[in-house]
C-alpha cells in the first residue's frame, strides 16, 4: 500500500511539475487564483435545478472551483444555519431572507459587498431599491438580491367551470371571493373539492388581508405589535368565516395535506400563494386550467412583497472564490437561467419578463404588476420568536375554538414583551 | 439441560420461589492496603481510563456546562451574559412547561401500556413447537430496526384526515374518522399508539429472553399440580419474569419522557395541534433554536433531567417490592 501511495505521490508531482513548465500564460490573469471547493445552501427544491444549472454555468468558466448545491427544507433551514453559524461554520454561499439578515448582519457573520461593489463586480441599481434596502442593514449592504416574490390567487378554470362560477377579475372584492368559493364548496362537496386553500402562515395569507383590511403586524419603529388593530383582526377574520363557512378546508385538513396538494391534486379552485409556486404549479397533472388573478381588495389592494438574497459567510475558508460566485449570481446571464426555467422573479432589472414568459398560460404579468400595491414583509430582528407565537396561536383563531379578538389580544401582548426584551 | 442440575422447587409457593434462606453470604476479609492492590487498581483504571474520560468529557462536562447555561441568556450566536435565576421564573410562571410536562407524562403512560403486550406476545411466541417463531420475530422486531421519522412519516399518511387509510378503513364500517395527527388532544394519542407500536419489538425480545430463563420444571410442576394455562402464566411466569420486566419498564420510561423525533415527523412544525400535543423535549428544541433562547433551553434541558431522574429513583424504590428475585 505504501509504495503505492508513494508512487502516485511522485507521479502527481511530476504532472504538476510539466504543468509549471507547459507555460502559465494559458489562464485568464483577472480572477485565475481562485479555486477551491464551495457550498451554496438553498432551501426551495423546486429552484434546485436552477441553482445547479447556475453553478454549472460558473464553474464552467472557474474550471477549479467546485459548487455544491445543498437543499435543506425551509423549515429546518434556519436552525441548520442558526448552529452552523455559531460553530462558524457556515456555508460559503448561501440564501438569506429579509427577517434572518437583520440577526446575521449585526453578528457579523455574513461578509458585506462592499468590496464588490467598489470594484464593478456588483451594480446595487440593477436591483429594485427596495431589495437593496432589505439587506442594507446601518447603510451597508450585505446580501445582492436574488429574486423577489409577491403574492396572487392561483385558479383552476375547470373547476369553476363545473361549479358554475366565472373566472374572477382583477377588480374583485372580499364578498366576491368569499362568494365564488363557497359556491365551489357547495355545489361540488360530492367530489371533495373546495372553494380555496391558503397556507395559513402569514405571508401567503393573513399578512394580506391584514393589509388589504387597513390593518398593520407591526409598528414602523418595530416596537409594538399591530394585532390589536381592529382592522389587523378583520384581516385575521377572514380566514376564520372562510373556514368556518366550508368555503375553505379546516385547520386539520390543511395541515394533514398541505394547500399545494389540494390545489395541484384538483381538490381547491382558488389557491392564495406566492409567485414561487410557478414551476411547481406547471408540473402538476392541473397546469393546462391554471390561471391567476391578484388577491381580491376589502379597503384597498395589497401584497406582501420579499426577496431573497445571496449572501456569503464572513468565515468562509475560499472568501474570494464564494465572492466571485456571488456577483456571478447576482449576474444578468443568471437571472436569465432563472427566469428561462421558471424558478423566480429574478431581481435584476429588465429580466422579469423572460420569467412571465416561461409559463405564458398563466398570465405571470400579475404578480409584477403587484409590485405597485405591494407592502414589505413584516420583521423585526428576533422575528422568527414571534412568528412562532402566531403559529402556536393563530391555529385557534381560524378553527374557531376561541373567539379572534381574544386571540389576537393575546398574540399582541406577548408580541409586545418579545419586542421589548429586542431592545 | 438444566433439568438435571436444578432442584424442583416446592410448587405450593409458586409466589416466592426464592423466600428460602440466602446461601451464606461470605465474610469479606479486612481490607489491607498493599502495595499489590493498589497497583492492581491502577491497572482497573488505567483499562476503564478511556470509557471515564468519555463519560467525563462528553456527558459529564455538557452537564456542567448547561447547568452553568441555564444561568445565562444567549445571543442568538452564542456570547452569553449572567441573568441570574430569570430563566427559572419563567419556566415556573411558563404555561407551556406544564402542558408539555402533562403530554410527556400521558405520552409515556400509553407507551407503557405496550408493556403487557409484549409480555403477552412474548409469551404466544415462545409457546414450544410454534410454527414460524423466527419470522414472528422479525416481523415484530422491525419497527424497532426501522428508523423514527421514516415510520413517523408512514404513519402521518396512514393517518391523513380525509386521504388516509386508517379513515377509508373506518368508513367500511360506516365511521366518520377524525384527523389523527391535526386535532388537539386526539394527537396525543395517536402519537402514543405509534410510539406503542414501535416499542413493542424491543420489550418483546427482552421479556422472551426473561421467558427462556424461567426453568421448565416450574411449569410442569405447576401443571402436575393443576394449574390451567392462564393460572400459570399469572402465577409462574408474571412474578420470575419481574426483573426483566422492570427493566423494561425503566428503559421504556425512559425513551417515553425523550420523546422527539417521532413527534417532529408524524406531526410537523406547523401543525395546529402542536401547543397541546409537544413533549418537554420539543419545548427544549423549540426554544432552542427557534426562538432562539438557548439560556431559557439550558433550565428546561435541567428539568427535564430531574425529572428522569426522580421517576427513575422511584422505580428503583417499588423494584424492592416487587422484583426482589435473585
Amino acid at each position: 500500500m505504501r509504495g503505492k501511495y508513494a508512487v502516485a505521490i511522485l507521479a502527481s508531482a511530476l504532472l504538476v511539475g510539466l504543468a509549471g513548465c507547459s507555460g502559465s500564460g494559458s489562464e485568464p490573469a483577472a480572477d485565475g487564483d481562485i479555486s477551491g471547493d464551495l457550498t451554496y445552501a438553498i432551501w426551495d427544491q423546486n429552484q434546485q435545478p436552477a441553482m445547479e444549472k447556475m453553478a454549472d454555468d460558473f464553474m464552467a468558466e472557474h474550471p477549479d472551483v467546485k459548487v455544491t448545491v445543498e437543499v435543506t427544507p425551509f423549515t429546518q433551514y434556519w436552525t441548520k444555519l442558526q448552529t452552523q453559524g455559531s460553530a462558524k461554520t457556515l456555508p460559503d454561499v448561501f440564501w438569506m431572507n429579509g427577517p434572518n439578515a437583520k440577526i446575521y448582519a449585526p453578528s457579523g457573520l455574513i461578509e458585506p459587498i462592499t468590496s464588490l461593489v467598489d470594484d464593478g463586480q456588483i451594480d446595487p441599481a440593477n436591483y429594485p431599491e427596495s431589495l437593496d434596502e432589505l439587506y442594507t442593514i446601518d447603510g451597508v449592504q450585505y446580501g445582492v438580491p436574488k429574486d423577489f416574490d409577491t403574492i396572487g390567487v392561483w385558479y383552476n378554470t375547470d373547476l369553476l367551470q363545473k361549479a358554475g362560477v366565472p373566472e374572477p377579475t382583477a377588480d374583485w372584492t372580499w364578498d366576491d371571493f368569499k362568494a365564488a368559493a363557497q359556491t365551489v364548496s357547495d355545489k361540488l362537496s360530492g367530489d371533495g373539492v373546495y372553494g380555496v386553500v391558503a397556507e395559513l402562515t402569514g405571508q401567503q395569507s393573513y399578512y394580506d388581508s391584514i393589509f388589504q383590511a387597513g390593518g398593520y403586524v407591526i409598528s414602523d419603529d418595530m416596537k409594538t405589535s399591530g394585532y390589536d388593530d381592529p382592522k389587523t383582526i378583520e384581516g385575521l377574520q377572514l380566514w376564520t368565516d372562510l373556514i368556518a363557512s366550508g368555503a375553505s378546508p379546516s385547520v386539520q385538513q390543511l395541515s394533514d395535506t398541505t394547500p399545494n396538494q389540494w390545489f395541484t391534486s384538483g381538490k381547491a379552485a382558488f389557491y392564495q400563494a406566492g409567485s414561487w409556486m410557478a414551476s411547481e404549479i406547471a408540473e402538476s397533472p392541473i397546469a393546462a386550467d391554471v390561471k391567476t388573478v391578484q388577491m381580491p381588495a376589502e379597503e384597498k389592494s395589497a401584497t406582501v412583497i420579499h426577496g431573497v438574497a445571496n449572501v456569503v459567510a464572513a468565515d468562509s475558508q475560499n472568501k474570494a472564490a464564494a465572492q466571485a460566485f456571488q456577483a456571478y449570481l447576482g449576474s444578468k446571464e443568471a437571472a436569465l437561467t432563472l427566469a428561462e426555467l421558471g424558478a423566480a422573479i429574478p431581481a435584476f432589472n429588465g429580466t422579469q419578463q423572460t420569467w412571465v414568459d416561461s409559463e405564458p398560460g398563466f398570465g405571470l404579468q400579475m404578480f409584477l404588476d403587484a409590485t405597485s400595491y405591494a407592502v414589505p414583509d413584516p420583521e423585526s430582528y428576533n422575528t422568527t420568536a414571534w412568528r412562532d407565537l402566531e403559529y402556536e396561536l393563530l391555529p385557534q383563531a381560524f378553527s374557531g375554538e376561541r373567539p379572534v379578538k381574544e386571540v389576537a389580544d393575546e398574540l399582541a401582548e406577548r408580541m409586545n414583551a418579545l419586542l421589548a426584551e429586542e431592545q | 439441560m438444566t433439568r438435571l442440575t436444578t432442584v424442583p422447587r416446592p410448587a405450593g409457593d409458586l409466589r416466592q420461589p426464592a423466600a428460602g434462606p440466602r446461601a451464606g453470604t461470605p465474610v469479606r476479609p479486612p481490607r489491607r492496603r498493599s502495595r499489590r492492590s493498589s497497583q492492581r487498581s491502577l491497572w482497573g483504571w488505567a483499562f476503564i481510563g478511556p470509557a471515564v474520560a468519555g463519560l467525563f468529557v462528553f456527558y459529564l462536562w455538557p452537564l456542567v456546562q448547561t447547568a452553568y447555561f441555564s444561568f445565562t441568556k444567549w445571543g442568538v450566536f452564542g456570547g452569553s451574559t449572567w441573568a441570574g435565576i430569570a430563566n427559572y421564573q419563567k419556566l415556573l410562571s411558563d404555561p407551556a412547561v406544564l402542558t408539555s410536562l402533562r403530554n410527556t407524562i400521558v405520552y409515556t403512560a400509553i407507551v407503557l401500556l405496550g408493556v403487557p403486550i409484549a409480555v403477552v406476545t412474548a409469551s404466544l411466541i415462545n409457546r414450544p413447537g410454534l410454527r414460524l417463531a423466527k419470522l414472528y420475530r422479525v416481523l415484530f422486531f422491525m419497527p424497532y430496526v426501522a428508523m423514527p421519522v421514516a415510520v413517523a412519516l408512514v404513519w402521518r399518511l396512514m393517518f391523513n384526515g380525509d386521504f388516509g387509510i386508517v379513515n377509508a378503513a373506518l368508513a367500511v364500517v360506516g365511521v366518520e374518522g377524525p384527523h389523527w395527527t391535526s386535532t388537539p388532544g386526539l394527537a396525543l394519542v395517536a402519537l402514543g399508539v405509534v410510539g406503542l407500536w414501535a416499542s413493542i419489538g424491543f420489550n418483546m425480545i427482552i421479556i422472551s429472553s426473561g421467558l427462556a430463563s424461567i426453568p421448565q420444571e416450574l411449569y410442569e410442576a405447576a401443571q402436575l399440580d393443576g394449574a390451567g394455562g392462564i393460572r400459570i402464566f399469572f402465577s409462574v411466569t408474571v412474578p420470575l419474569l419481574a426483573p426483566t420486566l422492570f427493566f423494561v419498564v425503566v428503559i421504556t420510561t425512559i425513551t417515553a419522557f425523550q420523546v422527539f423525533d417521532l413527534l417532529f415527523a408524524l406531526l410537523g412544525a406547523m401543525n395546529p395541534a402542536m401547543p397541546q400535543t409537544q413533549s418537554l423535549i420539543y419545548l427544549f428544541y423549540s426554544e432552542a433554536f427557534v426562538s432562539n433562547d438557548k439560556g431559557y433551553a439550558a433550565a428546561i434541558a435541567l428539568l427535564i433531567l430531574v425529572v428522569i431522574g426522580a421517576v427513575t429513583a422511584i422505580q428503583f424504590r417499588l423494584q424492592r417490592r416487587w422484583a426482589n428475585i435473585d
